[in-house]
């Protein structure tokens, strides 16, 4: 097959991926893009958009079952819900493929060939693809590794049978009635919660103290409330063993030292994702690596000239809008403009229920860096929230005590996730507590919790 | 409750006046008695000025670099008791009024420096450090170390772009955030984009008042260079022969009268030889009254660094001290120098200047004629150089001596033979000695 030469090869299309090479197209550069499975990544295929459509369907039938026969406050009532999983599963597929498509076509526009394959390099300029009609060779002046993450594997657990990942948790045919969750943290906490709803009997188990660890335990409270309401067995500080000798039950060894079986039709492992650095030729490049991860400067170039890596496979945290920005900075640079990554806050959501979202410094984070302030509004004294049955949950502002530059903004909270925006705004914009306090926040939205609490970092809170 | 007026007490030696160099205290302070108030300086010693009573500072009556004729009122306190206004003289400092005191002050005769005063009042005034037009320096606390610039995503990228560092440009936004317009403001008057990122263009000016000491030593170089038409005279000196002498000198056994020698001692008395054959080298011409008055007594000034600035400490009778006893002398006098404890009397009275940097000395100096003298000698740096012999190189340790006379009352032929008297001295140290 005839070498294809080109300015920038992108391996991965992942949201990093296929923003880098969407942006260099754009920007005239002669652009090719490697995919071993299909556009989007794990972002589009087995993770973040499947994920929601999954979460979101769990909602709408945990709603209808919460009705049904019962007294329900707004005066709603309505039979037993039935759920026909396939069609869930197939409105689901169907997004994900809508948005297959857009990628492709979005690729297309900004003309950048699309080589479906497997990537491996032969040297710093040159990758060899293995395609359905033979071996296509690449070279290139530029190379952006965005090979992305996946899932990681428990020795006592392998995946395969009744361990699954996330990915096959995405695409079960029918829903586990028993389903064991190895992993508190946030894939686990959305996907266990998801299938709780959906009618699983649910068992989170967690090796560390408590649940998504990295956020403080305030932010954490209604979470682990409404899996409790949800009849989700939490156990914390608790190791899974492996599956029982049957292979009917998940083995685990509790906080107090015992030993339990935990029956289980599906054992879900989320505990954590690693870098995927292995596969496409690593070894014949010699980058130099930082941990698991590949080592990248702040323009995301790597020890070798020309080569460029972003998103998962460069470190935490590993979310997909770090990885799109990261892949748009690296495009401009390649395309001969002055960049530098200089993002002030990356929001991280957690999608379970209800919502969670940080954006810059918690406020330990900040209190390391000096004296701060907090203002907390709490959504009970928020009418909005108050109409959506969402009462449970707060919106929390840090800022410096000296200037009040505001350092990181937190939320839990039902439809939070949508309040990131702001949160990422104000921080990327240096707001100060006044500039949030002196905004028109309309009403009645939740959003006013986040007006309101930064009014009561000033100590000027009008509905508290 | 009542008020105690301090006056500038007379700090002897005949003085009219006082510079005020320093204050102490505040208004508002709390004093004890004995605590100090402020230091005036006279012609050339330093006063400090004790409060006799204790009580609360009322009122200051100088500001630094004012003149104050001895006996004006300078502090008021607030002391418990009756104070000291209100039995005699009391009418004449109204408690209310002090503005005539301070006309008082101003009006003082200063016979020497009538330009003075008038420059003390300007300096009150506080004076505009940019020309119009230029941005002030934006208010704003300073950047932490390691803190990142405040600044909205738009004016990141702009400032990248044009390849500034916004860590060198201010922010006069709120927190210090860097807007647009600061952005314009660093363009139009910063380094030019893609230069050498780290410099950054300094627009400060700092007025530093001259006074005390300082304003002293600029008053006495004026005036010498003023009415002193200078000539210098350069040679150099091969000071092989000393250096051997001196290094032989110090191997003796160190004492207090056996003090470690440099090479001034070994100078002096050089120059003590070579007056005696000049002597008219060895005076101070009175220029106003037209008279030169020729000394006896060889009084070396030796112009020594200190913290504040130059001064010169006086070995007096340079022509009774043998080595030793100038070298002691001369040690002696550079501490006290140093510590600022020379009395008035040890840093006045000289009639001719030795100025040596040591290491600092350099090839070639210009000295400047301590006034009203007639001549100054500087010591060059000594260094190894070579020289011709007449069959070879051969390395000698040479040094210049950089020397200026008084060209009205002193001709070059006489300098120049006084510069070569003390050459031949110091090139065959022990003539120096012989005949002592």
């Amino acid at each position: 097959m005839k070498e294809i030469s080109c300015k920038l090869l992108v391996i991965g299309a992942g949201p990093g991926g296929y923003v880098c090479a969407i942006r260099a197209g754009q920007l005239g550069l002669d652009t090719v893009i490697v995919e071993a499975v299909k556009p989007g990544g794990t972002c589009l295929n087995v993770g973040c958009i499947p994920s929601k459509a999954l979460i979101h369907a769990a909602e709408e039938f945990e709603k209808a079952v919460h009705r049904a026969g019962k007294d329900d406050p707004l005066g709603i009532s309505a039979g037993q819900p039935k759920l026909d999983f396939a069609t869930t599963v197939g409105w689901k597929d169907n997004i994900v493929s809508r948005l297959n498509g857009g990628v492709a076509a979005l690729l297309k526009k900004a003309r950048v060939k699309y080589v479906q394959g497997r990537a491996q390099f032969r040297d710093g300029k040159t990758i060899e693809v293995e395609t359905e009609t033979g071996l296509q060779v690449i070279r290139a002046e530029n190379v952006v590794i965005a090979t992305g993450s996946a899932p990681v594997e428990l020795p006592s657990l392998p995946f395969g049978g009744k361990v699954i990942s996330s990915t096959e948790a995405l695409s079960l045919k029918e829903i586990p009635q028993k389903l064991s969750v190895v992993g508190g943290g946030y894939i686990g906490l959305e996907l266990g919660t998801a299938f709780a709803k959906l009618g699983s009997k649910v068992t989170i188990v967690e090796a560390l103290p408590r649940l998504l660890a990295q956020y403080d335990a305030e932010l954490v409270r209604p979470v682990s409330k409404r899996l409790a309401a949800l009849g989700v067995e939490v156990l914390v500080g608790a190791k899974a063993r492996g599956l029982s000798s049957k292979g009917d039950a998940l083995l685990v060894e509790t906080a107090d030292g015992k030993d339990r079986k935990i029956a289980a039709d599906k054992v879900l492992v989320t505990v954590g994702r690693r870098p995927v650095t292995d596969g496409w030729g690593l070894e014949e490049i010699d980058l130099d690596m930082n941990g698991r991860f590949i080592r990248i400067d702040d323009r995301c170039r790597t020890s070798m000239r020309g080569i460029y890596a972003i998103g998962d496979v460069t470190g935490e945290p590993m979310l997909a809008h770090r990885a799109m920005a990261q892949g748009e900075m690296v495009a401009e640079i390649v395309a001969g403009h002055r960049r530098n990554w200089d993002k002030r806050a990356i929001p991280a959501i957690c999608f379970t229920d209800p919502e969670l979202v940080t954006a810059g410094l918690s406020p330990e984070e900040a209190k390391a860096q000096g004296e701060i302030k907090i203002g907390q509004f709490p959504f009970s004294a928020n009418g909005r929230a108050m109409t959506r049955q969402g009462e449970d949950g707060f919106v929390r502002v840090v800022a410096r005590a000296d200037n009040h530059l505001v350092l990181g903004i937190q939320a839990v909270g039902q439809g939070v996730s949508e309040l990131s925006a702001a949160f990422g705004l104000a921080l990327e914009m240096g707001a100060r507590l006044e500039d949030i306090a002196g905004t028109i926040h309309a009403h009645p939205t939740q959003g006013e919790a986040v007006q309101e609490a930064a009014l009561k970092a000033l100590g000027l809170a009008l509905h508290a | 409750m009542g008020e105690h007026v301090i006056r500038l007490p007379d700090v002897g030696e005949g003085v009219a006046e006082a510079e005020l160099v320093e204050w102490h205290v505040k208004v508002g302070d709390m004093v004890r008695e004995d605590a100090l108030l402020a230091a005036v300086m006279t012609d050339k010693a330093t006063v400090e000025i004790p409060s006799p009573v204790e009580g609360e500072i009322l009122w200051l009556g100088a500001e630094i670099g004012d003149t104050v004729a001895i006996g004006s009122p300078i502090v008021r306190l607030k002391v418990a008791g009756e104070g000291n206004v209100g039995q005699g003289d009391a009418t004449t400092e109204p408690q209310s009024e002090p503005e005539p005191v301070a006309q008082e002050k101003k009006a003082a005769p200063v016979p020497e420096k009538p330009a003075m005063p008038p420059l003390a009042k300007r300096e009150k005034e506080p004076a505009p450090v940019q020309p119009a037009g230029v941005r002030s320096a934006p208010v704003g606390a300073p950047r932490r170390e390691g803190e990142k610039p405040l600044a909205s995503p738009a004016v990141r990228l702009r400032a990248k772009e044009a390849g500034i560092d916004l860590r060198q440009v201010p922010g006069s936004g709120p927190a210090g955030r860097i807007g647009h317009e600061d952005l314009d403001a660093f363009i139009a008057r910063g380094p030019q984009p893609g230069k050498a990122s780290g410099l950054m263009r300094s627009d400060r000016v700092e007025e530093i008042r001259v006074v005390g000491l300082r304003r002293k030593i600029a008053e006495k170089m004026q005036l010498a260079k003023a009415r002193i038409p200078h000539i210098t005279y350069v040679e150099e000196v091969d000071v092989t022969a000393l250096e051997e002498l001196r290094a032989a000198l110090n191997k003796q056994k160190a004492g207090p009268d056996r003090p470690k020698l440099t090479l001034l001692p070994f100078l002096m008395r050089a120059m003590v030889r070579a007056i005696a054959e000049q002597p008219h080298l060895n005076a101070l011409y009175d220029d106003d009254a037209g008279i030169i008055r020729q000394y006896g007594g060889v009084h070396i000034g030796i112009a020594a660094q200190t913290a504040n600035g130059l001064v010169v400490p006086v070995v007096k009778h340079a022509e009774a001290l043998d080595l030793w006893e100038s070298g002691a002398e001369l040690n002696r006098l550079a501490e006290a120098a140093k510590s600022g404890i020379a009395t008035r009397e040890e840093l006045s009275g000289s009639t001719i200047t030795i100025t040596s940097l040591g290491a600092m000395g350099g090839v070639v100096t210009t000295p400047v004629i301590n006034y009203p003298e007639v001549a100054i000698v500087g010591v060059n740096k000594m260094m190894v150089r070579p020289v011709w012999d007449g069959a070879q190189f051969v390395p000698r340790k040479t040094m210049n001596l950089s020397s200026s006379f008084d060209h009205r009352v002193i001709d070059g032929w006489d300098a120049a033979v006084f510069v070569q008297r003390i050459k031949a001295l110091l090139e065959t140290p022990a003539m120096i000695f012989v005949g002592e």
